[in-house]
C-alpha cells in the first residue's frame, strides 16, 4: 500500500513535467477523487448511488458562484461548494437511506433529476449556459492558480489529501464497521451497531468529498454547468468505479484515469462514445466484476499462493 | 367558464395532458412491476425499450408502410423478442449475484441502444403521422377531445386491466405469482420457471414498446425520448411501491393527473412534482403507497 502510494504519488508529480497534458491530468485528477468519493459508498458502504452527480455539480455550482459573483478566494470558494455537498448529503442521505438496494438506487436518481431541474430553472446557475469565466484568483492571496502548472499541483495535493482521507477512513474502526454491515447487515446490527447511523455517516462523507471534486473542478475549467448535475455523470462515476474495480483502494483512480483517457481519445467519434460507454459496462458486469485492479490483486494472489 | 380563476379550456387541457402522461406512466411502471416481481432486476433498459417500440412504429410505417395497427402488434413483438435475447443471453447469468449488477447491465445497454439511435438518426425528432381514423376530436361540450388521445387513455387502461386480471385471476398467473414468492419451490412441482422468466422479461419489454408505439403519433419519434421519462417512472414506482399490479396502474394514472394540475397552478413546478411527492411519501411510508414493507 505504501509503496503502490508512493509510486502513485511520484508518477502524479513527474507526470506534467514528463510531457503529459497537464489540463488532462487535473481532468482525471478530479474525477478520480469524485470516483474514490463514489467508491467509500459502494465500495466499502455497499450502497449505489445512482445520483452522485447532485453532489459533483452542485457543488461546483455554489463555488463557481462564490468564486465569481461574490469575489470569494479559491480556497473559500472550494470550502462553500464543498460544504454545500455536504448539507445536500444529510438531507438526501436521511431521505434515501429509508430504503435499500435497488430502492436506494432508484431514489438517489429520483432526487438527482429534481436537482437537476432545479439547476436548470433557477437563475443563478444561468442555466444551459452555466457559470462561465470563473476567476482562478490567488490561492491564500499569494499562489496565482493562473499559471497552469501550478494549478495542477494545487489540485494533486487537494487529491492526495482527500485520498489519504479516504484511506484512514476507510481503515478506522468506523471503516470496519462499515464493512461489517456491507457483508452481513443483521449480524452487525445485533452486535449492538446502529447500520442506519454508519450508513448515513458514510452517505454524508462520500457526498462532502464528491462536493470537493466538483468545487475544485469548477475552479480548474473555471465553469460549472448542467453536464456535472446530469444522470449520464452519475452514470460514469459508477463505470469508473466499476471498471476500476468496486471495494478497492485504487480502482477508482485507475478507472477514472481510464475512461477519461478514452473519452479524450475518442473525441471525434460523437455518440460513439456513448456506445461504448455502454460497452465497457456491459462487459464489465458479464465478465470483470472484480475491474482492473480486483483482477490484478487476485491474479497477485494466486501467483504467490 | 373559469375554476379557481384558470379558465377550464386551459384546466381540462392539462388534466387531458395529464392522463395521457399517466397512462406512459402507468404501462410502464407496470412493465417495471411484472419484471421485477419475478426477476428482482429493476429493468433500467425500459426506457430505451420504449424508444425502440415507437421507432419500430416509425420505420415499419416509412419503409414498408405498414401502418398503425399492425405496427401495435409487431413492434412490441419486435422489441419483446430482442428482449427475451437479452434475458437468455446476459440477464440469467447474473441472478445469483447481487441484484445491483442487473441494474448496473440494464444501464449499459440503454446506453448503447440511446447511442447508436442517436448515432443514426440524431437527437431530433421524427413526427409519426397520426392515422386517418384518428383525425379530429369529439366535441364534449366544454372542451374538444382529440380522437387519438382519447383512444390511449382508452387503450392503456384496457391493457393494464388485463395484465392486472391476467396476473391475479388465472392458472397463468398464479403459477407467476408463485414462481415470484418461492421460484424452487414452483420449479419442483415441474414447472419450467427459466421459461417462464424468459417470457415474462419480454412481456414486461414488450409492454414498454407498446406504450412507444402509442407515444410515436403523441410525441415526436427521438432517441432520447425515453431517458428523461424513465427517471420519471423510477420515481412513480418508489412512491407506488412494487408490491402491487393495481398499485403501479393507480399510482402512474394518478401522478401523470397531478403532474397536469401543477402545469395549470404552478408551471414552475411541474417538472419536478413527482420527485417532491416521492420525498413525502418516503418520509411517511417509505415502502412505498401500495408497498409491503419487508
Amino acid at each position: 500500500m505504501l509503496l503502490a502510494t508512493t509510486v502513485m504519488t511520484v508518477a502524479l508529480v513527474l507526470a506534467p513535467v514528463l510531457g503529459v497534458y497537464p489540463v488532462f491530468l487535473m481532468k482525471a485528477l478530479c474525477f478520480a477523487l469524485f470516483a474514490c468519493a463514489f467508491n467509500l459508498l459502494i465500495g466499502f458502504g455497499g450502497l449505489l448511488s445512482f445520483g452522485h452527480a447532485m453532489f459533483l455539480g452542485s457543488a461546483g455550482y455554489v463555488c463557481a458562484h462564490a468564486a465569481k459573483e461574490w469575489g470569494w478566494p479559491p480556497e473559500f470558494a472550494i470550502l462553500a461548494g464543498t460544504l454545500a455537498a455536504a448539507a445536500m448529503g444529510v438531507v438526501v442521505g436521511l431521505l434515501a437511506i429509508r430504503r435499500q438496494g435497488i430502492y436506494f438506487a432508484m431514489i438517489t436518481l429520483a432526487l438527482a433529476q429534481m436537482v437537476f431541474f432545479f439547476c436548470l430553472q433557477t437563475p443563478f446557475t444561468h442555466g444551459e449556459d452555466g457559470i462561465q469565466a470563473v476567476p482562478r484568483g490567488k490561492l491564500f492571496g499569494f499562489i496565482d492558480l493562473s499559471n497552469t502548472l501550478v494549478m495542477y499541483y494545487v489540485v494533486l495535493a487537494i487529491f492526495l489529501a482527500a485520498f489519504l482521507l479516504i484511506y484512514r477512513i476507510i481503515n478506522s474502526p468506523f471503516g470496519q464497521v462499515l464493512k461489517a454491515i456491507r457483508e452481513n447487515e443483521p449480524r452487525a446490527i445485533s452486535l449492538g451497531y446502529d447500520a442506519e447511523r454508519y450508513k448515513f455517516l458514510a452517505f454524508v462523507l462520500s457526498a462532502t468529498l464528491a462536493g470537493l471534486a466538483g468545487a475544485t473542478k469548477a475552479i480548474v475549467f473555471q465553469l460549472a454547468s448542467l453536464t456535472d448535475v446530469h444522470w449520464t455523470m452519475s452514470g460514469e462515476v459508477v463505470l469508473m468505479t466499476l471498471l476500476g474495480g468496486m471495494g478497492t483502494i485504487f480502482g477508482p483512480i485507475v478507472g477514472a484515469f481510464t475512461i477519461i483517457g478514452l473519452e479524450n481519445y475518442l473525441a471525434g467519434f460523437g455518440q460513439w462514445v456513448t456506445v461504448i460507454t455502454g460497452v465497457i459496462f456491459v462487459i464489465c458486469v458479464l465478465a470483470f466484476r472484480r475491474g482492473i485492479v480486483g483482477e490484478l490483486s487476485a491474479w497477485w494472489a494466486r501467483r504467490h499462493d | 367558464m373559469e375554476i379557481f380563476g384558470i379558465p377550464t379550456q386551459a384546466l381540462f387541457g392539462q388534466l387531458l395532458v395529464g392522463l395521457i402522461n399517466g397512462s406512459f406512466y402507468a404501462l410502464l411502471s407496470l412493465g417495471l412491476a411484472v419484471i421485477f416481481g419475478l426477476l428482482n432486476v429493476i429493468n433500467f433498459t425500459h426506457g430505451a425499450q420504449y424508444m425502440m417500440g415507437a421507432f419500430c412504429a416509425w420505420f415499419l410505417l416509412e419503409k414498408w408502410g405498414v401502418g398503425y395497427w399492425w405496427s401495435l402488434l409487431l413492434a412490441p413483438l419486435a422489441v419483446g423478442l430482442t428482449g427475451v435475447v437479452i434475458e437468455r443471453t446476459m440477464l440469467s447469468r447474473l441472478y445469483k449475484l447481487d441484484h445491483l449488477y442487473g441494474l448496473l447491465l440494464t444501464f449499459g445497454l440503454a446506453l448503447i441502444f440511446q447511442g447508436v439511435f442517436t448515432n443514426y438518426y440524431g437527437s431530433s425528432g421524427q413526427p409519426y403521422r397520426l392515422p386517418e381514423e384518428f383525425a379530429g376530436a369529439f366535441n364534449l361540450g366544454f372542451m374538444f377531445l382529440p380522437k387519438y388521445r382519447a383512444w390511449v387513455i382508452v387503450a392503456s387502461l384496457l391493457v393494464c386491466v388485463s395484465t392486472w386480471f391476467v396476473i391475479e385471476r388465472t392458472k397463468l398467473g398464479s403459477y407467476l405469482r408463485a414462481a415470484t414468492e418461492n421460484p424452487a419451490l414452483v420449479q419442483a412441482f415441474g414447472i419450467n420457471v427459466p421459461r417462464m422468466i424468459t417470457l415474462t422479461y419480454g412481456f414486461g419489454v414488450a409492454l414498454a414498446a407498446l406504450a412507444g408505439v402509442m407515444a410515436a403519433p403523441i410525441y415526436q419519434v427521438n432517441p432520447q425520448m425515453g431517458a428523461n421519462l424513465i427517471i420519471v417512472v423510477f420515481a412513480v414506482v418508489v412512491i407506488g411501491g412494487m408490491g402491487s399490479i393495481l398499485g403501479a396502474i393507480l399510482t402512474g394514472f394518478g401522478l401523470g393527473i397531478i403532474e397536469g394540475l401543477t402545469k395549470v397552478f404552478y408551471p414552475e413546478a411541474s417538472n419536478t412534482v413527482i420527485f417532491v411527492i416521492m420525498v413525502i411519501v418516503l418520509l411517511i411510508k417509505p415502502a412505498g403507497l401500495f408497498g409491503k414493507e419487508k
